[in-house]
């Protein structure tokens, strides 16, 4: 298929029909409405169904049933809007139901602002909800990847029975750029025996459940979600990375601050400098791995995020002390610069910081 | 190459659409593109722009904060970005609506008078066209043919394309100021 | 020997955990007898709720969804629209249905959405131990009104038929009671017209049950059936508010 000009939020609606989701319960919210307009539009076409619930709260729960029923379903929202729906998110994750959220992060706390953050990177990696879970977490750095990931997302989801999230912003989700629509390489999905869909009078009734009453049933479902998530961690981490194997300095960044981060090592390079990029594609399962590769002589590693530095923590944990670990960021709705990004490296490099 | 172009002006003067023709064009000559808009209140009634990136490599950010060309539509946009642009760069200004000169001198600066031009053709909302045309010709980024051959339907829809006529016109007309 | 009663196969052949004397278990049967009768257990499936009822979903003989507390309506709007030929519906508390889920099914009756709803109202919480409901009745004692219920304090208590029955969407609305044998069958077969609403694509519909609730109202069970009688019908009427052919 030829290349296609889209915008963001809708060509992750676009994703989604391609990979067979029917079902969207959602929410307005600036700055993601696109994509339920788009839905709204769309999924009829398709024989779907595209339904504007009264709060996030009942969308999410919406998706809870939905995804019971056995149906490929998806929710969206931005930062206020994901934050109402972390109850139903973690009776999905406790049910063991496959759905994709997507989350065009906006300013927070609270109301916050509508332009691009990425502080929801604790929210989204940590569980965000009660309890001891984890979402599959993919944040997306341009549309095309978006794209991808929303169509394996919906496999992904299937085939461990867990919620999927896409961690965006109001950037990418507003931004345009070329997109193709690629057939996924098909992962083995198993068939959804547990639906509630009617018994037919053929068998036992099946039953959507989070409760486990007695304390040892449901460290039991405890044990066998963290056997789950060993095994997603086993098999779904993705990152891209670059020359860490010969940087001075490594800058870690994911999403459209990752693309920034690009542009900035581009004109380090032009300049001599010797600059290294660890970018996470899944936030959760995290790469921890990937900065056991870098060059031992590195003099530090330079985090850079839209929010005042969470992923840090993470990076913190993966050098496990090798390298120091810096960070520089802007928050509220403003943008690293390439510029200030460069400013920064420059001083690691020069001892600075 | 990689051209960073900022596109800004009121909500309802068409500077999100001329950005949407430039970077489907980008598209269509192969370039890696991008386009970014400004979004919520302030484009409501305020001051709309977009961020456009036309280039030979993988586009890294898509906010321009150090732009190769700026076209703006009215004068708080003109206020707003003329100090973005890298020495050298070009500025496009729509005459008919901002009463100042540009104050840099290490850029090239275009004055389009593009609503008195618009108005003319018999159409104001073809200014953008207009300012479209002078960046055209003065940069050369994408061809006149493919804005007018595939951008234009692909943006505007296949049921404006009786508007091609007036849109070409103001695009040549555009052109013309920038040859002199 | 002739077999005059037995379990309906709507229902699982197990010890539910209601206390001794709760009217939960009557309209438990009803509504398994319902399903039975008009031929929909095969392709029904229920949403449990929280509160006293939240084990609903080992007791009901039929595909079942354990909802957060107050949601259970936007599931069952999940589940109706994946599958809409099948008989979707609700089984919910006072505290879940009238308190914190006000919002979800206020707008499952906006939308029509084609589920049903058995919504038992024993005006207070009993799975948390006896705390007031915005159902309690003035001068009601709960564990959070020590004093009982003032309404200077928490407002009268809400008449939630009569709310929904304003509703255009909600295309069957009606108020039982199961103190005696006749309201039991009264309540039967508001059960059965309610569901058929569903079945026939009509709209939303709704069946409200006053129920009792010995242990946290301090009673024995003849007491709670007299109380109920006394106390909760006077305030909350029985009666049908909204039969699709009304709702124009």
């Amino acid at each position: 298929m030829a290349k296609v000009l889209m915008k963001g939020n809708e060509a992750i609606g676009a994703a989604a029909i391609q990979a067979g989701c029917k079902y969207f319960f959602g929410y307005p919210i600036t700055p993601q409405s696109e994509l339920p307009e788009y839905m709204a539009r769309e999924l009829p076409k398709v024989g779907g169904v595209f339904l504007q619930a009264e709060s996030e709260i009942a969308a999410i729960n919406m998706v809870y049933g939905a995804a019971g029923a056995g149906a490929r379903v998806m929710t969206s929202s931005s930062s206020p809007g994901i934050s109402l729906k972390q109850e139903g998110i973690s009776y999905i994750a406790g049910a063991e139901l496959p759905c994709l959220i997507v989350n065009i992060m906006r300013g927070g706390p609270g109301l916050g602002s509508i332009q691009p953050s990425q502080t929801d990177y604790f929210q989204a990696t940590r569980g965000g909800g009660n309890g001891d879970y984890r979402l599959v977490v993919y944040a997306p750095a341009n549309i095309q990847e978006m794209v991808d990931l929303i169509i394996e997302g919906f496999d992904v989801a299937d085939q461990y029975r867990n919620p999927v999230m896409i961690l965006g912003d109001g950037m990418i989700g507003q931004m345009m750029e070329p997109v193709e629509f690629k057939p996924p390489k098909r992962r083995e999905i198993p068939e959804k025996d547990w639906a509630t869909t009617g018994t037919g009078g053929k068998r036992k009734p099946n039953i959507i459940n989070s409760l486990y009453i007695a304390a040892e049933d449901l460290e039991a479902h405890n044990i066998k979600l963290q056997a789950k998530y060993k095994k997603i961690k086993e098999n779904e981490v993705r990152v891209e990375s670059y020359n860490i194997e010969d940087a001075d300095v490594v800058i870690s960044a994911y999403g459209t601050t990752a693309r920034i981060a690009k542009t900035a090592i581009a004109k380090l390079e032009s300049e001599g400098y010797k600059v290294g990029l660890i970018r996470p594609i899944t936030l959760w399962p995290y790469p921890y791995d990937e900065f056991k590769k870098i060059n031992p002589n590195c003099k530090g590693i330079l985090t850079v995020e839209m929010n005042t530095g969470q992923m840090v923590d993470d990076v913190k944990i993966a050098v496990e002390g090798k390298f120091p670990v810096h960070f520089y960021g802007r928050t509220g709705g403003m943008v690293p610069t390439p510029e200030a990004i460069i400013e920064n490296v420059k001083k690691i490099c020069g001892g600075e910081i | 190459m990689e051209e960073r172009i900022v596109i800004a002006g009121f909500g309802g003067q068409g500077v999100m659409a001329l950005g949407q023709l430039l970077t489907f064009a980008g598209m269509t000559e192969d370039k890696s593109v991008s386009w970014l808009p400004s979004y919520g209140p302030e484009m409501r009634g305020g001051t709309a722009n977009c961020n456009v990136i036309i280039s030979s490599e993988a586009v890294g950010s898509p906010v321009v904060t150090e732009s190769t060309s700026v076209i703006v539509m009215n004068r708080p946009s003109l206020d707003k970005f003329e100090k973005t642009i890298k020495s050298g760069g070009k500025l496009f200004i729509n005459s008919s609506l901002i009463d100042r000169k540009s104050t840099r001198e290490d850029i090239e600066v275009y004055y389009i008078p593009a609503n008195e031009i618009a108005n003319d053709l018999g159409n104001s909302r073809v200014a953008n066209m207009v300012m479209l045309g002078a960046f055209l010709e003065a940069t050369n980024v994408v061809k006149k043919s493919t804005i007018l051959e595939k951008a234009f339907t692909a943006v505007f829809g296949e049921n404006r394309a009786h508007l091609l006529p007036i849109n070409k016109e103001a695009l040549e007309k555009g052109a013309e100021i920038v040859r002199g | 020997m002739t077999i005059v009663f037995e379990r309906t196969k709507g229902l699982t052949d197990v010890e539910t955990h209601y206390c001794p004397g709760c009217t939960h278990g009557i309209i438990h049967r009803l509504v398994g007898e319902a399903m039975v009768e008009l031929g929909v257990l095969d392709k029904a499936i229920g949403v449990a709720p929280v509160g006293c009822s939240v084990f609903a979903y080992n007791y009901f003989n039929c595909d079942m969804h354990e909802a957060a507390h107050g949601r259970a309506p936007a599931v069952a709007t999940g589940i109706k629209r994946v599958h809409p030929e099948n008989f979707v519906f609700t089984y919910q508390g006072d505290g879940d249905l009238a308190s914190i889920g006000t919002a979800e099914i206020v707008h499952a009756a906006h939308r029509g959405e084609k589920i049903s709803t058995i919504f038992v109202n024993n005006a207070i919480y009993g799975m948390t131990g006896g705390q007031m409901a915005p159902t309690t009745l003035v001068g009601q004692k709960a564990t959070t009104a020590p004093g009982g219920r003032s309404e200077e304090h928490s407002g009268r208590p809400i008449k939630i038929s009569e709310m929904l029955a304003t509703i255009h969407g909600a295309k069957f609305v009606e108020r039982v009671a199961v103190n005696t044998p006749a309201n039991i069958r009264k309540a039967k077969k508001a059960i059965i017209e309610c569901f058929k609403v569903q079945l026939e694509g009509k709209g939303f519909g709704i069946v409200e049950v006053l129920s009792t609730c010995p242990t946290n109202w301090g009673m024995t069970a003849p007491e709670a059936m007299k109380w109920l009688e006394d106390n909760m019908i006077p305030y909350y009427p029985l009666g049908n508010f909204r039969r699709p052919e009304e709702a124009e």
